[in-house]
């Protein structure tokens, strides 16, 4: 097995035997209500890391997703609910203000040359406090459109629904995977990862790949605040924050590298559903306390850590006997 | 001697921080003064040094971290954990000194193993810190049991909100640290040995550095700074709060050694301004509180306080105007 | 021929960094269907011409021709467009994707905009059966050989560019079937029509598979001729000083008056770095380390200081036995090494000049008894002034001394350590000849008061004047061993070129 396949390979044992201990200590995880609501439930998260393992597979990090999502929920909420937009335009908006601010990001890191984390932290910094400047208080929003798109749901047999925005999100990781694996771009940003000089002796455009890549984490990162915004019908500067370190996590558990180079799209799906079942099953066990998801959360995070480590350095010093 | 001294204040740090003070006066025309009162000192500049000591003795263990190439992002989970191990131990009935003793090994411990998964493992450093950043405050929260643990040990509460001499206790700590990691780095060959790995490790091993031992003692130090912070926090609201204490502190921290002038591509640094760094920060909160703005334009600011200091780091900027690294002043 | 058509010509190129000539004037033709063997040490130039035939650098004067027309190159993608592609000796391709991708990356079929991988695949299969490679072309690059790589380098070079083809010390890292291989890919290539640039410190390859050699020293063309009427000695002696064959012996003294044992290395070496040598060192002599880069010269100072441990054979240091696994262990037994590349290994370039001269010595002290300001000032001001360092201030950053007061500085560092043994690699290489004699100079002062050195260095005139024995690398081999009259370039340069095929010159 490709060495790249088996991190990713890792993470969808472990998630199938957690989930299988899990149905058979509570029997009822395995049903579609369960199921249908880990996508709806995951959803701004899942929608997050497609933008993230594109960021960490460019050999960068990008902090400021949370923040993002929080400003876009706010900045969505006061149009439609203090302007009066409909939603459709405040969604066009927030994506486009998203998308500039990818853009300028992505700028500053490659004609600065300054690390992604710093640049992202001011990122951080600068959307949530754009969002608290705007309002400091929770924005519910209350349109038909909202109730039209929360009861777009498909009914499936034993209960369970995939809303709307579990759909989107599973859209999106479809499409996400496309770009990432059959699209010259995604080309580019597996190769910006792999080895920048490399790349730009072979005719790269780090410049363009670098800010696109920033932009689609901005603007993946605004979907998401969309779609939390669905999710909750309402926008608060404070919302979100830390999702960037649960995104990073989903995408290093998905077998991603958080040096570069490698990773995959469905792998970040996988992360993320273990994301959801840790949670779950604490929900479901009533007596853990919540504390224990961050704990595991860590622990797998090492976990896939170390075990990246370890298989690539085994293979790098294969190379080097070979 | 005094020219020298002279043109030692005069740089880019202290001359920032006098401007954000003077401009904080000239939004509060009261800024300046103090007074005092029951035996402590009372104003707006106190407040800067009190408010801004969490963050500064942060900063005094991220900025050998940071000359070395590496970064600490556990920080703010540890000053949790800390405060937790603290006020649980008082809850339970230690002495206080046993509890600071147990928080600062506890603080010690995270900061050695940041440093195992670094030097040992190799591993990259704001990979390796993430772990801890993530799991730190769910292990805080499992030491409290998701309670806020309060506490009414005197000890506790006064290294949080006591005084000495009529200065906060939390600024005498940071002024203590400051000295004493200032003399630790600078009166030993360390400083010069976390400056050469940063520049340059493969030249420093050949010079006979052992580096993987520096890195441990660097990221130890850190987690060691880290638990200090975090007691004075818990002492400060007399309670561990293991969701909020310290949150984001981490950021901070770094954006005061970058301010500071210690670059985040490692080598010279310079522990007294990165102290300066921390009350700049400090001082624009304070400023915008003083004078009636929103807090929220506090992340505002910073965040057009990073771009600035990135674009005059940046090589490029460099490349237009030579601009002369601050630290290296400092650091002589 | 003043009139013949190059596929590549580069006229009268100069190129200056800061006051530095690298390239003096020098003229360089390629013709299409020939194999061209671009030669010189270190230093010589020989990178510098590439990067400006590739783009990467532009000349500060002369021109570069395609096809004879006048071309200005300013990125690797417009050599490309010229029909330049380049192969550099770390492979510039990306391990972590798949073989097919890295031949067609930014150029992959698409397919209603999206990449069509079959097809991809397929076309890289047909491609690389032509460089006999039956690799799958949808696995990953770095699960595969150097040398494979290597030829996925070159297939990509080729099909994209098609005309030129620059291979940069391509065998560095490839053992001697995979070199053959290589070999027999480049003849298919020189029948196809291409022109070939062949850059490499192996003469045997060049004598292999190359037409025409030109060969440039200190920046500046010496010669470029048709191999068939060259020697290997021809060309040692071309890239080495043409003087060095008429220079005869020196008329060293009879053996320099040796001190006793200081050094055994026994059997010494390391897997896939060095053969295992032995070699014996005494108190007040220099060994010169004569050999090509390449030859394994770098690689057996680095397993004598531990820089690279050594995983066989022994060492004893004044009669007992001890191990060499660190540089710390070599520095406690007295040992000094100033690198060959002083800039990645050599020198703290943002440290002042001062902490760059204690820093071995504080490192031997450990870091608590820190040495203070005024001591540091004290030893840097001796060592600097005794090795005449030109420098403003003590305290200034290292990295804006000439590369010449760099490496007094480094040098400077180890005598202040009291060493017993120092490694010097190159130590004269790139620095102006006021900083060379001082250099020359400090040797000799150090072997008279009893030092053990061995100096590695390309010029031969120095090493002759001032070793006592000559020890000569070949192919990661020490292969000999010159005492006293030997000691002498006509025969070095022998030992080098390999003197089982020809007569002294």
């Amino acid at each position: 097995m490709s060495r790249s396949l088996r991190p990713l390979f890792a993470t969808a044992v472990i998630f199938a035997i957690a989930y299988a201990l899990a149905v058979m200590q509570f029997p009822s995880m395995f049903s579609t209500r369960v199921l249908g609501n880990f996508l709806t439930d995951n959803a701004f998260l899942g929608i997050t890391a497609v933008g993230m393992t594109f960021v960490i597979i460019s050999g960068g990090i990008d902090l400021s997703v949370g923040a993002v999502i929080g400003f876009t929920g706010v900045l969505v909420a006061v149009l439609i609910s203090w302007a009066g937009w409909h939603p459709l335009a405040a969604f066009g908006m927030a994506l486009a203000v998203a998308a500039l601010f990818g853009a300028v990001m992505g700028l500053a890191i490659h004609y600065l040359q300054v690390p992604a984390f710093i640049v992202t932290l001011a990122g951080m910094f600068l959307a949530r406090g754009g969002a608290s400047v705007i309002t400091q208080d929770s924005v519910p929003v209350s349109h038909e459109f909202y109730d039209w798109i929360s009861d777009l749901v498909i009914r499936l047999p034993g209960g369970g629904r995939l809303s709307f925005i579990g759909l989107l999100m599973v859209a999106v990781f479809v499409v996400g995977a496309l770009v990432a694996h059959r699209t010259r771009f995604g080309s580019y940003v597996y190769a910006l990862g792999g080895n920048t000089v490399s790349a730009s002796l072979m005719g790269v455009p780090v410049a363009r790949t670098t800010v696109g890549v920033y932009m689609l984490s901005s603007v993946l990162a605004a979907l998401a605040g969309i779609v939390f915004s669905l999710y909750t019908s309402a926008g608060y500067p404070l919302a979100a924050v830390g999702v960037e370190l649960d995104a990073i996590s989903a995408v290093v558990i998905g077998g991603t590298l958080l040096t570069g180079g490698y990773g995959f799209v469905l792998g970040t799906f996988i992360g993320v559903m273990l994301l959801g079942l840790v949670q779950t099953y604490i929900i479901f066990d009533g007596t853990l306390s919540s504390w224990w998801t961050k704990i595991v959360i860590g622990a797998l995070l090492f976990l896939f850590i170390v075990l990246q480590r370890l298989i690539f350095a085994a293979s790098a010093q294969g190379e080097k006997a070979s | 001697m005094t020219r020298r001294l002279l043109s030692r204040l005069a740089n880019p740090q202290l001359l920032a921080l006098a401007g954000v003070l003077l401009i904080n006066w000239f939004l509060f025309p009261n800024f300046f003064r103090i007074t005092w009162q029951d035996g402590r000192l009372f104003g707006s500049l106190i407040d800067v040094l009190n408010r801004g000591a969490p963050v500064a003795i942060l900063a005094i263990g991220m900025v050998g971290v940071i000359a070395t190439k590496g970064v600490d992002l556990s920080v703010g989970a540890v000053m949790a954990m800390a405060g937790a191990v603290a006020a649980t131990l008082v809850v339970a009935g230690y002495p206080a000194p046993v509890a600071v003793a147990a928080a600062l090994v506890v603080g010690l411990l995270c900061g050695l193993w940041n440093g195992f998964l670094v030097a040992i493992l190799d591993i990259q450093p704001i990979v390796a810190t993430l772990v801890l950043m993530v799991a730190g405050r769910g292990i805080a929260q499992l030491i409290t049991e998701g309670f806020i643990v309060t506490f009414t040990d005197p000890v506790l509460i006064f290294i949080g909100t006591g005084t000495f001499l009529g200065l906060p206790m939390a600024a005498v700590i940071a002024i203590v640290l400051l000295v004493m990691v200032t003399l630790l780095v600078r009166k030993t060959a360390l400083g010069l040995f976390i400056e050469a790995v940063g520049v340059n490790r493969a030249a420093a091993s050949l010079a006979g550095i052992r580096s993987r031992m520096l890195l441990l003692y660097v990221y130890g130090l850190s987690g060691f700074c880290a638990a200090i912070a975090g007691i004075i926090v818990a002492g400060d609201i007399r309670g561990a709060d293991a969701n909020n204490a310290g949150l984001w502190l981490e950021l901070d921290a770094i954006l005061a050694v970058v301010i500071g002038g210690t670059s985040l591509l490692g080598g010279r640094f310079s522990v007294p301004l990165a102290v300066v760094g921390a009350l700049i920060i400090q001082a624009m909160n304070t400023g915008i509180l003083v004078s009636g703005f929103p807090p929220e334009f506090n992340l505002i600011v910073k965040a057009a306080l990073i771009f600035l200091v990135l674009i005059i780091q940046s090589p490029l900027a460099t490349r237009i105007v030579p601009v002369r690294m601050p630290a290296r002043e400092a650091s002589k | 021929m003043p009139d013949e058509q190059f596929a590549l010509e580069a006229r009268g190129i100069v190129k200056i960094f800061g006051n530095h000539i690298a390239l003096d004037a020098v003229d360089f033709g390629l013709r299409a269907g020939e194999v061209h063997a671009l030669l010189g040490e270190n230093g010589a130039g020989k990178s510098t011409l590439i990067k400006i035939l590739t783009g990467a650098y532009q000349p500060d004067g002369g021109q570069v021709l395609a096809n004879g027309q006048p071309v200005y190159l300013d990125n690797p993608q417009q050599a490309q467009g010229h029909g330049i592609g380049t192969v550099y000796q770390e492979v510039n391709l990306l391990p972590n994707r798949s073989v097919a991708e890295n031949l067609f990356l930014g150029h992959q079929p698409t397919r209603f905009g999206l990449v069509d991988r079959r097809k991809m695949e397929r076309e890289a299969r047909t491609i690389l059966s032509r460089y006999g490679l039956e690799i799958d072309p949808s696995s990953e690059l770095g699960a595969y050989s150097v040398a494979v790589q290597q030829i996925v380098a070159i297939a990509r070079a080729v099909e994209l560019s098609g005309k030129v083809l620059i291979l940069d010390e391509p065998t560095a890292s490839l053992d001697r079937n995979e070199v053959e291989r290589l070999f027999e890919i480049i003849r298919d290539l020189k029948a196809r029509g291409l022109a070939v640039v062949f850059i490499t410190h192996f003469l045997d390859q060049v004598f292999a598979v190359a037409d025409r050699v030109t060969i440039l020293r200190n920046g500046k063309l010496i010669e470029t001729r048709a191999l068939d009427d060259m020697s290997r000695t021809d060309v040692v002696r071309l890239m080495l000083g043409k003087d060095v064959a008429f220079s005869g012996a020196t008329g060293v003294e009879d053996a320099r008056p040796m001190g006793e044992v200081l050094l055994d290395f026994s059997n010494y070496g390391r897997k896939r770095s060095v053969h295992p040598f032995n070699l014996t060192i005494h108190k007040g002599e220099v060994i010169g380390v004569a050999g090509l880069l390449g030859s394994g010269r770098t690689e057996m100072a680095r397993i004598m200081f531990g820089a690279d441990a050594a995983d066989e054979g022994e060492v004893s240091v004044a009669g007992k036995k001890t191990t060499i696994a660190r540089p710390t262990d070599a520095i406690k037994h007295g040992f000094g090494f100033c690198p060959e590349d002083r800039k990645a290994e050599g020198i703290f370039g943002d440290l002042s000049v001062r902490e760059n001269i204690v820093i071995a010595l504080q490192g031997k002290l450990g870091w608590f008894s820190a040495l203070n300001r005024d001591e540091q000032l004290e030893i840097a001001g001796r060592f600097g002034e005794a090795m005449d360092i030109r420098a403003a201030s003590l305290d200034m950053p290292v990295k804006l001394l000439s590369g010449g007061n760099q490496q007094k500085v480094i040098l400077s560092r180890w005598l202040a350590t009291d060493p017993a043994f120092l490694i010097l690699d190159e130590p004269t290489r790139g620095i102006d000849v006021g900083a060379h004699a001082e250099i020359v100079r400090t040797i000799n002062r150090l072997r008279d008061e009893g030092l053990a050195l061995v100096v590695i260095s390309s010029e031969l005139d120095e090493v002759v004047a001032y070793s006592s024995r000559i020890v000569v690398m070949r192919d990661r081999e020490m292969v000999a061993e010159l005492n006293g009259e030997n000691i002498n370039p006509g025969v070095i340069v022998q030992a080098i070129a390999n003197h089982r095929d020809e007569e002294l010159a």
